[in-house]
């Protein structure tokens, strides 16, 4: 696989997955108006994996998105491990939102000028989605924080546990390298700088406190996942595993 | 603690096309940015507004049908503020 | 005119009855339970297909089944939005839902077994709402056809992609063909159920139909369904799972077997298969969610307070 194939499936499988986690809220937010937002939110970072899927499969040439999605096995998902986190509760659910849409943000404002015009295109879509998600998380970030003491703590809790998993955000191997100085994609050093001046606004104005210690946990880029994968990939591609080669 | 909720907001959308703010349906929420997230969730999924007002509907103010003779009959009687009682010449276009 | 005078004429001309005019209290409870029922119906019914989303067989059934469940939600809101029109509170409606004082559609309490009963349930469920919900469109009050009108346009996305994804299976093996045919037989006779008891057995119907809330009987509602239906079962190469299904040339309309009213019975009053875990599903949401709706509370008050300092 080349580096463009590798950098397309990244973001791919990255949607693919958060999307999975997401779908998993319907009919079980807090508030009817939560579940709609939840799922309208899922809907376009679906719409989002299926660009980049479609996009790599047509790469590979004897692939598309959904063999991809549905016929690879846990080592070969190159998501990062802070998608595949399970939804726990709201606030489990919604740090783990906001980090995403911060980077996000930051990812794709820097994509649409992109040499590659396919992934300048999705990127301009996703873009105009993307400001929206993360005008809903970190509104919600901020009223959990400043909302009751029980709410305080667990988002706080939330921050805490998810912490660990950011440093991979910012993580450049040879193929972001090789993407990056061909103008196609975007180095992911140059996102921590901006992800941090939102995260650190964000935290603040929401009451709570930025976790202090480095974070450290890595690998779902070269396939080296959490535990929480394989369930979820279990689940999600048991039709197509079970009946191979039909259609639906 | 007392049990209470996310109070009832009104919805406005004015589409494309649109010339004016149509009521389109109410939710729940618990802030004004959130009521209009809301709205925007809810009632222009399938792109169907380019402006969305919200309003708490404690904050409405409306007439009561009781008053309808008041407000509104007089107007009825007024017959002449209606571009129909008056009679045009053939010929003259755009009025 | 007396108030009385000017609602039976409204009723009469067919001019909408809207949120502040005089309406008998008997209306006005008929219609908070019917609506409230109807926004319930929406928000359950998001959870046999939910059920799914996570498994849906490819990329594009994912999106198009999150699509439709988050349609049902925002038709839910509608609903909801109708029935404060007239007075009531929808956290009480929903209350009352949890509790087990007002129903819901009976369908939605019939597992999803298979993938083919995603496809089942936007096709005949979906369908079968139509029908009622097409002749709701010109319902006597105001909020509530008009709520109609919208989730009608709504809903015929639902019913063309649950046919489309039956045709998938009808066209493919013979285990996907025997998966379509199982999700018919488990869903044909609830999807007739959905149209209420027989005409003779609802003593509501009299009254609703007389004010124009209902249009419709529910035999005859429930006999267009099965006429429109049935040719699109034999379009699938599928069979309906009634002996007695026959097509009458002299009347024109396809005649059916008797309805298991014990059955419906069991489900509108909490013994169908899945009601306790609908219930139990919606009272955990909403339970777990407490701290999250009473933060935003929160929130919103202090801010609120500390404008007006």
């Amino acid at each position: 696989m080349d580096s463009l194939t590798i950098y397309v499936l990244r973001l791919g499988d990255n949607g693919l997955v958060l999307s999975q986690r997401l779908g998993a809220w319907c009919g079980h937010a807090p508030e009817l108006e939560i579940d709609l937002a939840l799922a309208n939110i899922g809907l376009d970072i679906l719409g989002q994996a299926r660009n980049f899927l479609t996009y790599a499969a047509q790469q590979l040439g004897d692939q598309d998105e959904d063999s991809l999605a549905f016929q690879r096995d846990e080592r070969q998902f190159s998501n990062l491990l802070l998608v595949e986190q399970p939804n726990g509760h709201f606030g489990d659910t919604l740090v783990r939102q906001y980090f995403i849409d911060a980077w996000h943000v930051a990812l794709y404002s820097r994509l649409i000028t992109s040499q590659d015009p396919q992934i300048a295109a999705i990127a301009a879509k996703a873009l105009k989605e993307v400001k929206y998600h993360l005008r809903f998380s970190r509104g919600w970030l901020e009223r959990l924080g400043q909302g009751t003491a029980l709410s305080a703590q667990k988002v706080q809790g939330s921050l805490d546990e998810l912490w660990r998993f950011t440093a991979e955000l910012f993580e450049a191997d040879e193929h972001d390298q090789a993407m990056a100085a061909a103008g196609i994609g975007v180095d992911p050093r140059q996102l921590e700088a901006p992800w941090r001046e939102e995260v650190t606004a964000g935290v603040n104005q929401a009451g709570l406190t930025l976790p202090q210690e480095a974070a450290y946990r890595r690998g779902g880029k070269q396939g080296l996942h959490t535990e929480y994968l394989g369930p979820m990939l279990a689940e999600m591609q048991i039709l197509p595993r079970s009946y191979p080669g039909q259609q639906w | 603690m007392p049990q209470h909720y996310w109070p009832l907001y009104e919805v406005f959308v004015r589409s494309q096309q649109g010339l004016s703010h149509r009521h389109v349906g109410s939710l729940h929420a618990a802030d004004d940015q959130m009521a209009l997230e809301n709205a925007r969730d809810a009632y222009t999924r399938r792109s169907e507004g380019c402006s969305i007002w919200v309003v708490k509907a404690a904050e409405i103010v409306a007439s009561q049908p009781e008053d309808r003779g008041e407000f509104f009959e007089p107007a009825d009687s007024k017959i002449y503020r209606h571009p129909t009682f008056y009679q045009l010449p053939d010929g003259i276009e755009h009025m | 005119m007396s108030h009385e005078q000017r609602f039976l004429t409204a009723i009469a001309e067919e001019t909408a009855i809207e949120p502040q005019d005089w309406m008998p209290e008997a209306y006005r409870k008929t219609l908070i339970r019917q609506i409230g029922q109807h926004a319930h119906s929406e928000i359950v019914g998001m959870l046999p297909e939910s059920n799914w989303i996570t498994r849906a067989p490819s990329l594009r059934r994912k999106a198009i089944l999150l699509a439709k469940v988050q349609d049902e939600a925002g038709h839910g809101l509608y609903l909801y939005s109708a029935a404060e029109t007239l007075g009531c509170a929808r956290e009480d409606l929903y209350q009352k839902m949890l509790d087990g004082k007002m129903k819901y559609s009976s369908i939605f309490n019939y597992p999803t077994l298979n993938w083919a009963d995603i496809g089942v349930i936007g096709w005949l469920v979906d369908g079968a709402a139509i029908v009622n919900q097409v002749a709701l469109c010109r319902t006597s009050y105001g909020p509530y056809a008009r709520a109609m009108v919208k989730i009608c346009k709504e809903e015929s996305f639902h019913q063309r992609q649950g046919f489309e994804a039956c045709m998938a299976l009808s066209q493919g093996s013979d285990q996907q063909r025997a998966m379509l045919q199982d999700a018919i037989n488990r869903f044909w006779w609830p999807a007739l159920m959905m149209f209420g008891p027989n005409d003779d057995e609802s003593p509501n119907s009299a009254q609703s139909l007389s004010w124009k809330i209902k249009r419709f009987g529910n035999d005859e509602l429930r006999q267009r369904f099965v006429d429109n239906t049935v040719p699109q079962v034999e379009l699938l190469g599928m069979q309906v799972p009634d002996k007695e299904l026959k097509f009458n040339t002299e009347t024109g309309h396809y005649q059916f077997g008797a309805i298991d009213w014990q059955e419906f019975n069991d489900v509108i009053n909490g013994r169908g298969l899945c009601n306790h875990e609908r219930l139990a599903a919606k009272r955990k949401a909403w339970e777990d969610g407490a701290w999250v709706r009473e933060a935003a509370l929160a929130h919103a008050e202090k801010r609120a307070q500390r404008e007006v300092a």
